[in-house]
């Protein structure tokens, strides 16, 4: 089955005082229907930025992205607008990624408005279903988003990236803004919406538990570069890089008799500006060895299972 | 039996608005013995900062208004001290770290000028010997002494909130009331901030609130745990009995909540529905429009505590007590 996605050797760089900041260093991944690939990393390591380019909503300084089969590298304008349709984007935060002064309604119809292709009573029809799929009570129909909790605001969010039936979605860090007990309810949403309509998504977020819930393939950046990508499972039971293994061992687990050992990491994250050829990783590293200044190869460790460290055999 | 430091009895805090009275904290019991670690636990809007800001009395004049209860530190009640009593107290025997060290450190001082401060102002000792004290607090947060005369930008997220740290130990609080310290950081570097708190502790046998969203944490760091919903505390007890054995509905449905990553179920189970509008309050027990378990009983009448196990109180109809 051809991926619904792919993206092969995908750069983005940006121009800044010191140098270029290569924020997307050369990530390659596919993506099929229906499935989740799962993005982590700290902030600052170019996974948001991924997911932007991947859309468009910044353009790639290098590399290919396909989708459906179909190059979309440098879309014409055209192309582009029907592009909009089939990739859609939720954001963050619910509280800054509405227009204040546009009601519920408004504000989950605006694309189709945009698409110029429906009759308003087609909207409204359409609207209505689409409150009632993600669960927002008809009477907030004329709310405005001041009016509403944080789950809320995301299901509004989560509606309109719906409305014109898109194949893939790019999920920023859609539930990180909620307190616990909300994010459950939208990540269940989430999941069901997914079910109900075949919805590839990419989930990107610096929360691994929330991720690996998710996720059928978990991919982890370190400074713009992807160190290890597995499927889920074998992500958190077969754990090669030692980056990903640090991250596994710094989340406090809700348990009281939790024994895992805490693997404390040598200072923090370098600057991705006009960085070394070798591993990023290497001066926070406690295993880092002479190999390490050369570029380090992505290796197929298992299948499907992707490790870009040269020494992640022996350790 | 350990001496309790911190005891604070039936305390209760409105703010008044123009047209409601929203009921932040409703009255509420809490006892941080010394050298303990409390986690102070809730959702965004229980309560939990009110909590904390009134031990210092910090809330905002204007609004807030204490309605009743007593805070006994050290054996006398903070409600009564005079502002100028309150000043000794504020940053020197009770010091508090807040969420986001963004915007807690002034942005045209120096990080080492801001921590010499706190130090003179609360000792009658010469510049030269509270910048000499502060290095050794920078060097104690694991900040090299040579960055004492940088500034907060020149900091990343982490080491600001350890210049935070080091501001806030400064004169050896007894008592330090962290608000989410490690919530607006990556976790790598929340590991490394709580294995630096956890040695301070130790070492200066501080008494900590630990306020939080996160069970993690809570697990990871904390002697005893005091859930808080809408305004209460519905549960606290040991941390052990807490997530062993918890006891109200909320604190069950929390855990439910929580992706796991030991799990390998496919299906979250939250909690349905959302807090009460904290204007408008349920008469009878706050969580029970929630409960799965809810009676006639729970709308009607508020629940009191019950101590299912010693130390282990819980606020709900339907605990059992022990024995």
């Amino acid at each position: 089955m051809p991926a619904l996605l792919e993206v092969r050797d995908l750069k983005k760089y940006f121009k800044t005082k010191g140098g270029m900041l290569h924020a997307v260093d050369g990530i390659n991944f596919a993506l099929e229907e229906g499935k989740t690939l799962g993005v982590v990393g700290e902030s600052g390591c170019g996974k948001t930025t991924l997911g932007r380019t991947v859309l468009h909503l910044l353009e790639p300084t290098d590399g290919k992205i396909f989708f459906e089969g179909k190059d979309i590298t440098t879309p014409t304008k055209n192309e582009l607008h029907d592009l909009r349709a089939k990739m859609q984007i939720i954001f963050q935060d619910p509280f800054s990624s509405l227009d204040p002064r546009k009601s519920v309604s408004e504000s989950i119809m605006e694309p189709l408005k945009l698409r110029k292709k429906h009759s308003k009573a087609d909207m409204l029809k359409e609207m209505r279903e689409l409150m009632d799929t993600v669960g927002l009570a008809a009477r907030f129909e004329n709310s405005y988003p001041h009016e509403l909790d944080g789950g809320r605001r995301q299901r509004i969010g989560i509606a309109r990236a719906l409305s014109l039936k898109p194949k893939f979605i790019v999920c920023d860090e859609p539930v990180s803004a909620l307190d616990v007990s909300i994010q459950a309810q939208v990540i269940n949403l989430m999941l069901d919406l997914q079910e109900e309509r075949g919805l590839a998504y990419m989930f990107v977020t610096h929360d691994l538990s929330v991720v690996k819930y998710i996720s059928d393939d978990i991919m982890v950046m370190y400074l713009g570069q992807m160190v290890e990508k597995a499927p889920s499972d074998d992500l958190f039971s077969d754990t090669r890089h030692p980056y990903t293994k640090a991250l596994l061992s710094a989340i406090p687990a809700p348990d009281i008799d939790d024994k895992t050992e805490r693997i404390l990491l040598k200072g923090e994250i370098t600057s991705p500006v006009e960085p070394k050829p070798g591993c990023r990783f290497m001066a926070r590293c406690r295993y880092a060895a002479d190999g390490c200044e050369k570029p380090q190869k992505l290796e197929e460790h298992a299948p499907g299972h992707f490790v870009a460290c040269c020494r992640h055999k022996e350790i | 039996m350990e001496e309790n430091l911190l005891e604070i009895r039936d305390l209760a805090v409105e703010y008044h608005t123009d047209d409601d009275v929203i009921y932040a904290v409703n009255n509420i019991d809490l006892t941080v013995k010394k050298g303990e670690t409390l986690g102070l636990v809730g959702e965004t809007g229980a309560g939990k900062t009110t909590i904390a800001k009134s031990i210092l009395r910090i809330l905002p004049p204007l609004q807030a208004k204490l309605m009743s209860g007593e805070i006994i530190f050290d054996g006398q009640d903070v409600l009564k001290l005079s502002e100028k009593e309150m000043r000794k107290i504020r940053g020197n025997r009770i010091a508090m770290i807040f969420q986001d060290p963004m915007t807690a450190l002034n942005p045209i001082e120096t990080v080492g000028y801001q921590i010499a401060e706190a130090i003179k102002q609360h000792n009658k000792i010469h510049r030269s010997e509270a910048d000499k004290r502060a290095c050794d607090m920078l060097e104690m947060v694991g900040i090299p002494m040579d960055r004492f005369d940088e500034y907060p930008h020149q900091f990343s997220g982490g080491m600001k909130q350890r210049v935070v740290i080091a501001m806030a130990l400064a004169c050896n609080p007894g008592l330090l009331l962290a608000d989410e310290p490690t919530t607006a950081l990556d976790v790598t570097i929340q590991a490394q901030v709580l294995d630096m708190m956890r040695s301070l502790r130790t070492r200066l046998d501080t008494s900590v609130i630990l306020i939080t969203h996160d069970l993690g944490v809570v697990a990871d760091f904390c002697d005893s745990v005091a859930v808080t919903y809408a305004g209460e505390i519905v549960e606290r007890g040991t941390a052990r009995h807490v997530f062993k054995s918890p006891g109200h509905p909320y604190t069950l449905g929390l855990f439910g909540s929580l992706p796991r990553l030991n799990s390998t179920e496919r299906r979250l189970s939250p909690i349905k529905g959302l807090m009460p509008d904290p204007t408008d309050l349920p008469k009878g027990c706050r969580f029970c429009d929630r409960c799965p378990e809810a009676s006639e009983q729970c709308r009607e009448a508020p629940p009191a505590g019950v101590e299912t196990e010693p130390g282990h109180i819980v606020k709900c109809h339907l605990a059992k007590g022990a024995g």
